[in-house]
């Protein structure tokens, strides 16, 4: 059986997972192609109009991977990844939302494993060897082996972002974001790159934003360098905690950040329309204020021209340069 | 110390009641208008939804009259109105006010810190009497849920244009007066008579609509631009699916709509079997619902860009693939004009009363006769 894992929202997260458990149950994993023109409208064209633009372009990935002749398309219902919390609201209704749309756009059937942790964080396990036992009738013990498998390779690819790589490098690679020349390293500044994955590596998404930035000089820092652990931790200094985990991820990034000075400045990317985001922005905000660190907000969405974000990112770098010559 | 909250609906006459009954000072925000928008819509971030830039305006003109505790309820997610609290005591600290915030968590996240809660706004306070104080005002604003519920039915049917919603201000007055159990009790049945009286026109052949969606859309009307009592004026019986009291009531039994969270998630299981935060799987259950009773049309009411709204937005579709019923979606910002809607409502109806005509089998007349 072929099995198609949308490029799009959480593959930037868990590929690797995903990929060597399906793997490991014997199926065959094809993978859709790198957000491009044709993706983006066509997903433009089905999704309800006030979604995010990730969104949108993970409907006009299904369509793409229906295209390739898939068996099924995997859209696993990630409601948390945490005890006590959750992903986002969209994901957790996503299968739902594609769902809707299968029939009349023809998608193949869905695969939609329930993974949630809110209550209990072991149950994941338990709700996989379910999904392996109905969908693939393996054993336990083979579902098992399988689980084990992925959660290694899962475990490596987390190690290779930690260790600097960014998940492009790891993910396979695309002909976006690699810069085409670089400043020498003694005159590049620290810039934190600050934003969901599957904004920030979709290269068609931000206008291939990473290599942009590392061409006009920037020496990124990203979320992912950090252990989920240690971002979590420094998530935790509001009144009340955060209860969506990626967006905890990125609070968690900007507190490590500007308390060990690990950044020049942080150039921000949301989508339009985020929920999560729209409201964790003024904390973002206030915090880079707060250190003194100059943050750029970006929003992107299927509008987006080059020209107004290479404008921007210019002028914000040359504020950078400058303002460490005069201090 | 001067206690205030957000604006929300017919809120503040319970809030009035509840605070009155802790011994607090209460400072009702301004009535949420245009400006109180522009101020909140102004210092909120652009694309956060709609009651939390309004939530801001009405804190900012309540600072400025006077109150210096701000009382915000929680939530736990996954929609963004629990993490609303936080955000905003940011926002208006960043801009200068000096006040303590107060978050109030759901009764079901933890009991004793919902008492803490009012312990620390009433000194000495007993969890008994919290509980009878909760009780009694708890009551008024389940028999002022009531009355409005009657009113959006009886509109429809009134013989002068303005009749009802004068007699529920009338029924909300008497309420408001009302302050032991046999006042409560006197004033029930006193506001009921009030709005029964209102002179009607029973054999009027009138649509049904459903109105679902999100929560603050469907309770604060000055967020809607009145949507009900437009559509009440143009004839239109109207059953509304989110209550204040049912939100409140710990047990998510549904006393006012009538239908319990779990018959309602039931309905929507085979679209959308996963709670998505805010009211996007009632939403759906909501809509079958109303189309299984046999409704002319369903409404459906959002901020702009609230997530689980969206959701069911996008699932809405299939729903009709299924169930043959018309559904007319509203997203509201501050960008929204009130002619707009109307011109979209005007439409929106006049397509209703063609299927209608179209179906003469399917007249619902008797059935709307039997339900009022």
């Amino acid at each position: 059986m072929r099995i198609g894992i949308p490029r799009s929202l959480l593959y930037y997260k868990y590929l690797p997972f995903w990929k060597t458990f399906l793997t490991g149950m014997g199926a065959e994993v094809e993978t859709s192609p790198l957000t491009n023109k044709k993706i983006l409208s066509r997903g433009v064209e089905v999704a309800e109009n006030e979604l995010c633009v990730p969104v949108k372009a993970f409907y006009g990935h299904c369509m793409a991977l229906r295209d390739n002749g898939v068996d099924a398309l995997f859209v696993p219902r990630v409601v948390s990844v945490e005890e006590r919390a959750y992903t986002c609201p969209k994901f957790l209704g996503l299968p739902d939302m594609i769902n809707a749309v299968a029939g009349s756009l023809e998608l193949p059937p869905l695969l939609t494993p329930r993974l949630n942790q809110r209550e209990k964080p072991r149950e994941f396990k338990l709700q996989l060897i379910d999904f392996a036992r109905e969908q693939f009738g393996l054993k336990k013990l083979e579902a098992l082996a399988a689980l084990e498998s992925a959660r290694l390779a899962q475990k490596r690819y987390q190690q290779g972002l930690v260790n600097g790589r960014k998940p492009l490098d790891l993910l396979p690679s695309s002909r976006f974001n690699t810069p085409r020349w670089r400043p020498p390293a003694e005159k590049r500044k620290r810039i934190g790159l600050l934003g969901h994955p599957y904004n920030i590596y979709d290269g068609y998404l931000t206008q291939n934003l990473i290599a942009r930035l590392e061409e006009m000089g920037a020496e990124l820092v990203l979320p992912e360098m950090t252990d989920h652990h240690v971002l979590m931790k420094a998530a935790t200094d509001v009144p009340k905690q955060l209860y969506w985990t990626y967006e905890k991820e990125i609070m968690g990034a900007i507190n490590h950040w500007t308390e060990r000075e690990m950044v020049d400045g942080v150039v921000y990317v949301l989508a339009f329309a985020c929920g999560p985001d729209s409201l964790i922005q003024v904390l973002i905000e206030h915090r880079a204020k707060v250190h003194k660190v100059p943050l750029m907000s970006l929003t992107i969405d299927e509008h987006s021209g080059e020209a107004g974000l290479v404008t921007r990112i210019e002028a914000f770098i040359d504020m950078l340069m400058r303002k460490k010559t005069a201090a | 110390m001067r206690v205030t909250t957000p604006q929300m609906g017919n809120l503040h006459i319970m809030l009035e009641d509840l605070f009155d009954r802790l011994g607090v000072e209460y400072v009702q925000p301004p009535a949420s208008s245009t400006k109180t928008l522009q101020i909140g819509a102004q210092h909120s971030p652009e694309f956060a939804c709609l009651p939390l830039k309004i939530n801001i305006g009405n804190f900012i003109e309540a600072l400025e009259a006077g109150a210096d505790t701000l009382v915000m309820a929680g939530g736990h997610g996954p929609c963004r109105f629990g993490y609303y609290g936080i955000v905003e005591e940011r926002i208006l600290r960043d801009l200068g006010y000096d006040f303590r915030f107060v978050m109030l968590e759901p009764f079901n996240d933890g009991a004793w810190a919902f008492y803490k809660v009012f312990g620390s706004l009433s000194p000495g306070l007993s969890i008994r009497k919290l509980w009878k104080i909760l009780k009694a005002s708890f009551g008024k604003a389940r028999a002022i849920d009531r009355l409005h519920k009657r009113a959006l039915q009886l509109r429809a049917f009134e013989a002068n244009r303005g009749d009802t919603t004068r007699a529920l201000h009338q029924a909300e007055s008497i309420m408001a007066e009302s302050h032991t159990p046999g006042e409560i009790e006197a004033a029930t049945a006193e506001s009921v008579a009030v709005l029964e009286a209102v002179e009607q026109e029973r054999d009027r052949d009138v649509l049904r609509v459903g109105i679902v969606g999100e929560f603050y859309l469907l309770l604060e009307p000055f967020s809607n631009f009145g949507i009900e009592e437009t559509l009440g004026r143009m004839g239109v019986y109207l059953e509304r699916s989110v209550w204040v009291t049912d939100w409140i009531a710990p047990n998510n039994d549904n006393v006012i709509y009538g239908y319990p969270k779990k018959f309602i998630e039931k309905k929507a299981e085979p679209f959308l079997n996963q709670n998505v935060g805010g009211e996007g799987r009632e939403t759906i259950g909501s809509l079958v619902n109303f189309a299984e009773m046999g409704f002319d049309g369903v409404i459906q009411l959002l901020p702009f860009g609230c997530m689980p709204e969206n959701i069911a937005t996008s699932i809405i579709p299939r729903v009709q693939q299924e169930h043959d019923i018309p559904v007319l979606t509203l997203a509201f910002d501050e960008q929204t004009g009130r002619a707009g809607m109307v011109t979209r409502l005007e439409a929106f109806l006049d397509l209703l009363e063609a299927r209608r005509r179209n179906r003469p089998d399917a007249s619902l007349q008797s059935g709307t006769a039997a339900t009022v």
